[in-house]
């Protein structure tokens, strides 16, 4: 056994690279409250100091503190960075200054250019130059390809949000490895299996060789990025300090490196706590300073900043970079996967402050310890600044080492990858059913032409009709416009580092996903149950809708209309399976918008359901706005029954809630608030976001946004600063059903 | 069995123990002044329900909820209809309460009396809300007499029926501590108060009284202070000595 590893137990880990046998052979489960947990130390509570008149002047100057214009960024391009080098336990910056935002033009030069301009920056000319003469990228790679219906289609925004002007990220790395196994013994194992890659040069042999290499070059780059801070990580980390900064560094080669949409780390905590126990036994480490480890390693993950176009912050608002860090779970033993650095890593949003990032996502169980139930009720009550998704149903299919990329989807740890493919507006197919494929506001043919319903009333039955043949026109196009994308992004801004850290053979998902769900649920139940009459222009195109009667509305638990939302979603995925999808990938999909449904809405006409033009769909899975009027749980039980089976991508759900509906209490709260999520996931409920505040409180700092410089809160799938947030985002977020009781 | 209910909350957190299944009834015969739910008032507005239906909806929910309470509107003008459900949700294993003002009881009606016997028999818990323990005052800030009200705390100390009483605490209205104490010593009297809960009076149906052209006769009286609020607690609560 290696030097590093004495006192952990022995496994196959140790002869085979798998850190899920090593998490299980050697955690140590906690079952009890969190009195044990320790305030900040000076250290601490100094950098946290810094860091925060950071970000204020960040907001000053309007967002971007600094931007690097002229070094491209790859894992060695810049010299070590540091906020306060005495204070910092865990050291290293994506440049070489704390906030600097870095270059980085694999994704698109344009959009380099564009970012840097919205801040007033001007790119160097020679980069400008070397990246569009010489040095193709993805952005350009998809748009030589782009067919003219493409075009038309993303134009229209029935598909939306495409990764293809920015990274699609979403790949998470298994950073543990680079504690555990040190980089020399994940270069072995990749040239072993290198060394297996010969015979028959077919494209496939050709391109994983490729790959493979670019990955050896990647870890050895990465030793060298560690070694400019003074460490050498081509061995194991020996104490627990060494190991939360191995893996930091392992992250922060990822985001040097690649400028994806959600730069998610995995699982880390209870890994961590192994050697944090490992060292308490020693006697070399004292509850406060594993605290404090917890609280710089958070630190640095709350720095992590992209340069991202005004556009693409349209989509995703607020900044954000879901550095999802996944919490708890069972283990497939029976216990839980709950360790006392559970408790450390939330309880940095006490000791630093509520935060939107790292994402911190509970992995929750019915079978959780209650005490550790308790305190994420707590935490949530206290902060908004989690977000829970289903154990009990994901690890079914994942076993017990999976962590969330972004917002809700799940993959093993260094086994799986996902190609991320943003979402089709499934409202707008639903108005080309109608109008033949005709756009509601471009006036213009996207579709092939087809005949569009002309009756006075519209009739269900035609409607759905229409609708099947439409979406099975939407998908072809969908997924082949992302094969596109996907084979681009390999191509030109191929992700080494992070597919460095996984399995030589991983299993990918084709990530699909539907926006303007409970819209279309909603707008067929009014077909359905009510009498709905178009309104056509003078070209015949459906621009409104008169509706008379009532009709069920997808949120009030009712199957009418909830059997709809299920239908569209199964029909989608069933259209999507049948197709070919880029490096024989899994098919998957999501009911998630993150913030684009304002953008989808806005690009989107009047629907059926009595939703005027422009205004925001719902976010992800979510009721539309205020028609969930029977109460918190009937809206969670619409949305639970919705088929995971068709929607393994994830299911996103985006609960809030004024304090005083949940009890009377604290301690009532918390135990109704346990009660809510073991009944939300006892029945089948996939993510929920839960916020707890009033709209009061939005409103003020709307009004006053100086007052409230760390309010978080949960908008889908992410956590952000409510005061980043657009005007717009802020107006949709405070206009969502607040659960209330007077 | 029909019941004409007003709406219903799937997560009730504050009308009784646990998460609870709420259901509003329509109709009430008060008018109190500060009433957040006028909405409720006028009898028949409402949606029919059968029992049946009522807890086909209830059963969706049975892995969240403790029990059921019915509330109003003004639950016991619908007696016949809370009783057959009640008997039908207790059989469900859960539990049943009912919050209610107690305005219709009235000891010397044999109708009555056998119609609450009925109900209690079925009702795990009445959350009785008495408004204020002067009648002259009730009938002020109510319109109706609380004779019957009062009777009726008795009646269900004397039946020994678990109660929580409830007390709406008004500025100007019922905050003086004299009432307060009057109140208490009244309660005080019954045997099987197992919780009395101070619900500080809110302007948050200011816009339902605006939607409904009703004139909102408490205009300008404030919310209570957290102090006024804690003060009464400590009173009605026996909480250590009065500190106001």
């Amino acid at each position: 056994m290696l030097e590093q590893w004495e006192g952990f137990k022995e496994g196959k880990w140790c002869n085979e690279i798998s850190v899920k046998n090593f998490i299980q052979k050697n955690y140590t489960e906690y079952t009890g409250d969190e009195s044990f947990l320790e305030s900040p130390t000076e250290a601490t509570i100094k950098l946290n100091e810094e860091i925060k008149e950071l970000e204020l002047e960040e907001v000053r100057r309007g967002g971007v503190y600094q931007a690097d214009t002229s070094v491209v960024s790859t894992i060695t391009s810049h010299a070590p960075g540091y906020i306060d080098k005495d204070l910092e336990q865990i050291v290293g910056l994506q440049t070489d200054k704390p906030f600097k935002r870095a270059l980085q033009p694999f994704g698109g030069i344009r959009m380099s250019e564009k970012a840097l301009e919205s801040y007033g920056y001007v790119i160097d000319p020679d980069v400008k130059e070397i990246f569009s003469k010489y040095r193709k990228t993805h952005n350009q790679g998809v748009f030589d390809v782009y067919t003219e219906e493409m075009r038309m289609a993303r134009k229209a925004a029935i598909i939306t949000g495409l990764p293809d002007a920015y990274g699609r990220g979403r790949i998470i790395g298994d950073y543990r490895r680079v504690a555990l196994y040190g980089v020399d013994r994940l270069i072995q194992y990749k040239m072993d299996h290198l060394a297996t890659l010969k015979g028959t040069m077919t494209r496939g042999v050709i391109r994983d060789r490729e790959e493979i290499v670019e990955q050896i070059r990647a870890l050895n780059d990465l030793k060298k990025m560690a070694a400019s801070y003074g460490f050498d990580i081509s061995v194991p980390a020996k104490t627990a300090k060494e190991a939360v900064q191995f893996l930091y560094f392992g992250y922060l080669a990822a985001i040097k490196d690649q400028n994806g949409a959600a730069m998610s780390i995995g699982r880390n905590a209870t890994f961590l706590d192994i050697y944090i126990e490992r060292d308490m036994k020693k006697g070399i480490l004292t509850e406060k300073e594993a605290q404090e480890l917890f609280d710089h390693f958070v630190m640095k993950l709350r720095m992590v900043r992209f340069m991202r176009t005004p556009e693409y912050n349209e989509l995703f608002s607020g900044d954000p970079t879901w550095v999802t860090e996944s919490v708890g779970g069972m283990c497939c033993d029976g216990r839980s996967l709950v360790t006392k650095s559970s408790y450390r890593v939330l309880h940095t949003l006490k000791n630093l402050g509520s935060a939107p990032e790292p994402n911190l996502t509970i992995l929750w169980s019915r079978n959780l310890p209650e005490n550790f139930k308790k305190y994420c009720a707590k935490v949530s009550i206290e902060t908004s600044s989690i977000q829970y998704e289903n154990d009990d149903l994901m690890r079914e299919y994942m076993g017990d080492d999976y962590a969330i990329a972004c917002c809700v989807s799940c993959m093993r740890v260094g086994k799986d990858m996902q190609f991320f493919g943003a979402r089709a507006n499934i409202a707008k197919c639903l108005l080309y059913a109608i109008n033949g494929g005709v756009d509601e506001k471009l006036k213009m043919q996207v579709s092939p032409k087809f005949e569009p319903i002309k009756s006075e009333i519209l009739d269900f039955d035609e409607v759905m009709e229409r609708f099947d043949q439409m979406m099975d026109w939407l998908c072809k196009l969908y997924v082949n416009t992302l094969n596109v994308i996907h084979y681009m992004h390999d191509k030109y801004s191929y992700e080494a580092i992070e597919m460095a850290l996984h399995d030589n053979e991983v299993r990918r998902f084709f990530a699909t996903g539907i926006a303007g769900l409970s819209c279309a649920a909603d707008s067929l139940s009014a077909i359905k149950y009510a009498k709905v009459k178009p309104i056509r222009d003078e070209d015949g195109v459906a621009v409104d809708f008169e509706i008379e009667g009532d009709f069920p509305k997808y949120g009030n638990n009712d199957d009418r209309v909830d059997s709809l939302a299920r239908d569209i979603i199964t029909r989608f995925m069933n259209k999507i399976r049948t197709l070919h999808l880029y490096r024989d990938s899994v098919a998957s999909t999501s009911i998630l918008t993150i913030t684009s449904n304002v953008v989808y809405g806005k690009k989107t006409g009047s629907t059926p359901d009595g939703r005027k033009m422009g205004e925001p769909f719902a976010p992800g899975a979510n009721p539309m706005h205020n028609r969930d009027t029977n109460g918190a749980l009937a809206s969670l039980e619409s949305v639970a029954k919705l088929p995971y089976e068709d929607a393994r991508d994830g299911i996103s759900n985006t609960f809030s809630i004024v304090p005083s509906a949940l009890g009377k209490t604290r301690k009532e709260q918390e135990k109704n608030l346990v009660g809510l999520l073991d009944g939300y996931v006892q029945g089948g409920g996939h993510h929920l976001n839960v916020n707890v505040f009033s709209r009061e409180l939005l409103l003020d700092a709307q009004a006053h946004p100086e007052k409230y410089p760390q309010l978080t809160i949960r908008v889908s799938g992410y956590a952000v600063k409510f005061i980043k947030l657009n005007k717009e985002q802020q107006d949709e977020v405070i206009s969502r059903t607040l659960h209330a009781s007077i | 069995m029909q019941g004409n209910v007003h709406s219903i909350e799937t997560f009730g957190t504050v009308d009784g123990p646990g998460i609870r299944f709420v259901i509003f009834m329509q109709g009430c015969e008060l008018r109190c002044a500060y009433c957040h739910n006028p909405d409720t008032w006028i009898c028949g507005k409402g949606t029919d329900w059968s029992t049946d239906d009522m807890l086909k909806e209830i059963v969706k929910y049975k892995r969240y909820i403790q029990g059921v309470t019915v509330s109003g509107g003004e639950p016991l003008l619908q007696i016949d209809f809370v009783t057959e459900l009640f008997a039908k949700v207790k059989a469900e294993g859960l539990d049943t309460c009912i919050d209610t003002s107690g305005v219709i009881f009235d000891r010397n009606n044999p109708e009555i009396v056998e119609k609450i016997n009925s109900l209690l028999d079925v009702c795990d818990l009445v959350m009785l809300d008495i408004k204020h323990i002067r009648e002259d005052e009730h009938i002020e800030l109510t319109g109706k007499t609380n004779a019957n009200i009062l009777d009726f705390a008795k009646y269900l100390s004397e039946k020994n029926k678990e109660m929580w009483l409830r007390y709406v605490l008004v500025p100007t209205i019922n905050d003086r501590e004299e009432i307060i104490r009057e109140w208490k010593a009244f309660a005080d009297t019954l045997n099987t108060v197992k919780k009395i809960e101070v619900l500080p009076y809110h302007r948050l149906a200011l816009e339902k009284y605006k939607n409904l052209g009703i004139d909102y006769r408490l205009k300008d009286i404030p919310e209570p202070t957290k102090e006024q609020v804690e003060c009464a607690d400590k009173i009605l609560n026996n909480k250590g000595e009065r500190q106001c």
